[in-house]
């Protein structure tokens, strides 16, 4: 039995979340190999054949690749999953692009976002927006799956030296192409990697006012989220959005500012170790959750943090 | 051009879903049920682009039990102009939903299927993506603009990174993410007009498929529960809890 990970890359280096799906593949057991689908990616392809436990890379360095449309992928990845018994990638947006459409290609279902293997064949996924935990069951003859990154640790980085082995292109399929990105640029960590949070809600106001967590972020080596009626107001961007439909996140240390703690934001937050809550309503749901609870306007306290910082 | 737009039966995102004593699954009995927030979008979308004249025909359809022509009467009356109701009860796997669909898309041949980006039930995301591979259309999934172009349609997409815009050859699958727009409410005129628009019934076995699952739900738990923790009284007595105490900064 050997089991597939699909990289998640951007050509020119390897994305976290693959480290983590690693961890998921070692736990149900078998080898493991890792997909590398781009353009130009031998080097995401190299730091792959560096992790720890990895058996073999497969490389499929193609132009139809470059921008992981899932129309020219999703076929190659189906070809080579044939041979394996559980085809893995990440729970980011490109893992959710994908998969899907590999499962329906090999007639089979996925298992959404697992955060726990309980054996080869069974599972554990939140549903209901975290409200519930399944424990699934899959008697399918290829097992596809996306998995949470929050819910395994990372694969150390260095430690293999997988083989490296170039597989054949498919066709582009000629339906989609790529037209153009608006990428977030920042210095501060990534957000679903991160070991502190600062997210701010509604209660922040605007977008100018996120410049005080955005201070106090770089004080602490934070990254910056949001609540998603903050990301819809357009104080910032949509890739801040934390909760159910956004980003999961699992830091050492998350503050919550301005936030209520509607069910879809704990859904994203809610496995953080240490909560804190800055809200001027002292029923916001967020403090039932949350180890440190401020009631204060949070235009008075957050300056003051920052300064005791 | 016909636009397909998959409507989902879920429990109310307002409502704090309860998991069953016997672990068995959560507890539906009189819990609200409605529109899947996502496929509110997919149908507010689909009216747009009628209103536009780029669509001429909204088609809203539903897999489920026979109450989820509530949910396709809700789609008619913001706009649709027909519903057809796949009915079938019990849990229904994404990919017998995308089977399902495309056996809907093999006879009505719409230009565009629109769907939500997710089920807040299953929390699945992956219908859409299943229907591009089985119709071999492409996909324009996470959608915040859609903009139909001759023959082609750009789709933005909400990514981990930022926004990325792809150009799909028609016809596509478009799943919506929360800003492409923000849905209108039926009014009751437009709710009693509903009541006399088309909404024809059929079954999986009309349509040629076979209702199967490979996966089973052994058991469902509440999650973790966190404890609240203690309020402080002010920004020092904080510091000084993450300094000493949580040992976090
Ligand atoms: C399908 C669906 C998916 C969703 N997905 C997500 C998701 O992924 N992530 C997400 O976050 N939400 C999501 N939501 C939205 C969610 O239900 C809430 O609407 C949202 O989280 C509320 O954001 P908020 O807490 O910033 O705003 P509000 O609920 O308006 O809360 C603002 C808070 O700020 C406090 N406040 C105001 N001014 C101050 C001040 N000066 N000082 C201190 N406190 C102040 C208020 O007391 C209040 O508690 C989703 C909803 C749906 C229907
Ligand atoms: N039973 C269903 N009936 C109609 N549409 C569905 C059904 N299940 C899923 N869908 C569509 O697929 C989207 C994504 O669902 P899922 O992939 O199950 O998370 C939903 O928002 C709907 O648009």
């Amino acid at each position: 039995m050997a089991i597939l990970v699909i990289a998640e890359h951007s050509n020119a280096a390897l994305g976290a979340a693959t480290l983590n799906t690693v961890t998921a593949a070692k736990a149900i057991g078998g080898d493991v190999h890792v997909l590398v689908a781009g353009a130009g990616c031998a080097a995401a392809a190299e730091a792959a054949a560096k992790i720890d436990g990895v058996a073999k890379v497969l490389v499929a360095d193609d132009a139809a690749y470059a921008h992981q449309l899932p129309e020219n992928v999703a076929p190659l990845v189906a070809e080579q999953g044939k041979s394996y018994s559980h085809v893995l990638a990440p729970a980011t947006t490109t893992g959710k692009n994908l998969l899907p459409r590999v499962a329906a290609l090999l007639d089979t279902d996925q298992i959404s976002e697992i955060i726990a293997v309980e054996s080869a064949d069974t599972f554990k996924r939140p549903i209901y927006a975290g409200n519930a935990i399944a424990t699934v069951q899959s008697s399918a003859a290829i097992k596809v799956i996306t998995v949470r990154g929050t819910g395994f640790d990372a694969a150390a980085a260095e430690g293999g030296s997988a083989a490296i082995e170039n597989i054949a292109a498919g066709a582009d399929a000629g339906i989609s192409s790529f037209v153009g990105e608006e990428l977030a640029k920042s210095d501060r960590p990534d957000l679903t990697s991160a070991r502190v949070v600062v997210s701010g809600g509604r209660g922040m106001g605007n977008g100018d006012n996120f410049e005080m967590l955005y201070k106090l972020a770089d004080k602490l080596g934070a990254a910056v989220g949001a609540s998603r009626a903050a990301v819809d107001a357009g104080f910032v961007p949509n890739d801040l959005q934390v909760g159910q439909t956004g980003k999961i996140v699992a830091p050492d240390l998350y503050i919550a500012v301005g936030i209520s703690g509607a069910i879809q934001h704990l859904a994203g937050m809610s496995g953080s170790k240490v909560i804190v809550a800055i809200n001027k309503d002292e029923d916001a749901p967020i403090f039932q959750v949350a180890d440190y609870g401020l009631v204060a306007d949070l235009f008075e306290v957050v300056p003051q943090l920052d300064a005791a910082l | 051009m016909k636009i397909l737009v998959a409507v989902k039966r879920v429990v109310d995102h307002n409502v704090k879903v309860r998991v069953k004593a016997d672990n068995t699954g959560v507890e539906l009995a009189n819990v609200k049920m409605s529109m899947n927030p996502f496929c509110e979008i997919g149908v507010e979308e689909a009216i747009r682009l009628k209103e536009k004249g780029v669509a001429s025909e909204v088609i809203a359809v539903s897999v489920g039990p026979s109450a989820a022509q509530e949910q396709l009467r809700t789609a008619l009356a913001l706009g649709a102009d027909r519903a057809i109701l796949v009915e079938q009860d019990g849990d229904i796997s994404s990919l017998t939903v995308a089977k399902l669909l495309k056996a809907l898309v093999d006879k009505e041949q719409p230009g565009l299927v629109m769907l939500g980006k997710q089920a807040i039930d299953t929390d699945n995301n992956q219908t859409g993506q299943m229907l591009g591979a089985l119709t071999g259309y492409a996909q324009g999934t996470f959608a915040s603009k859609v903009e139909v172009d001759g023959d082609k349609v750009n789709v933005t997409r909400e990514i981990d990174g930022g926004l990325q815009t792809v150009a799909l050859k028609l016809p596509a699958i478009v799943t919506t993410d929360l800003r492409l727009n923000e849905p209108r409410y039926a009014k009751l005129p437009d709710i009693m007009k509903a009541k006399k628009k088309p909404l024809d019934t059929v079954t999986p076995a009309d349509l040629g498929v076979t209702v199967a699952s490979t996966l089973t739900t052994l058991k469902v738990e509440a999650p973790a529960q966190r404890s609240a923790g203690i309020k402080v009284a002010d920004v020092a007595t904080l510091v000084e809890k993450l300094k000493n105490e949580a040992k976090v900064i």
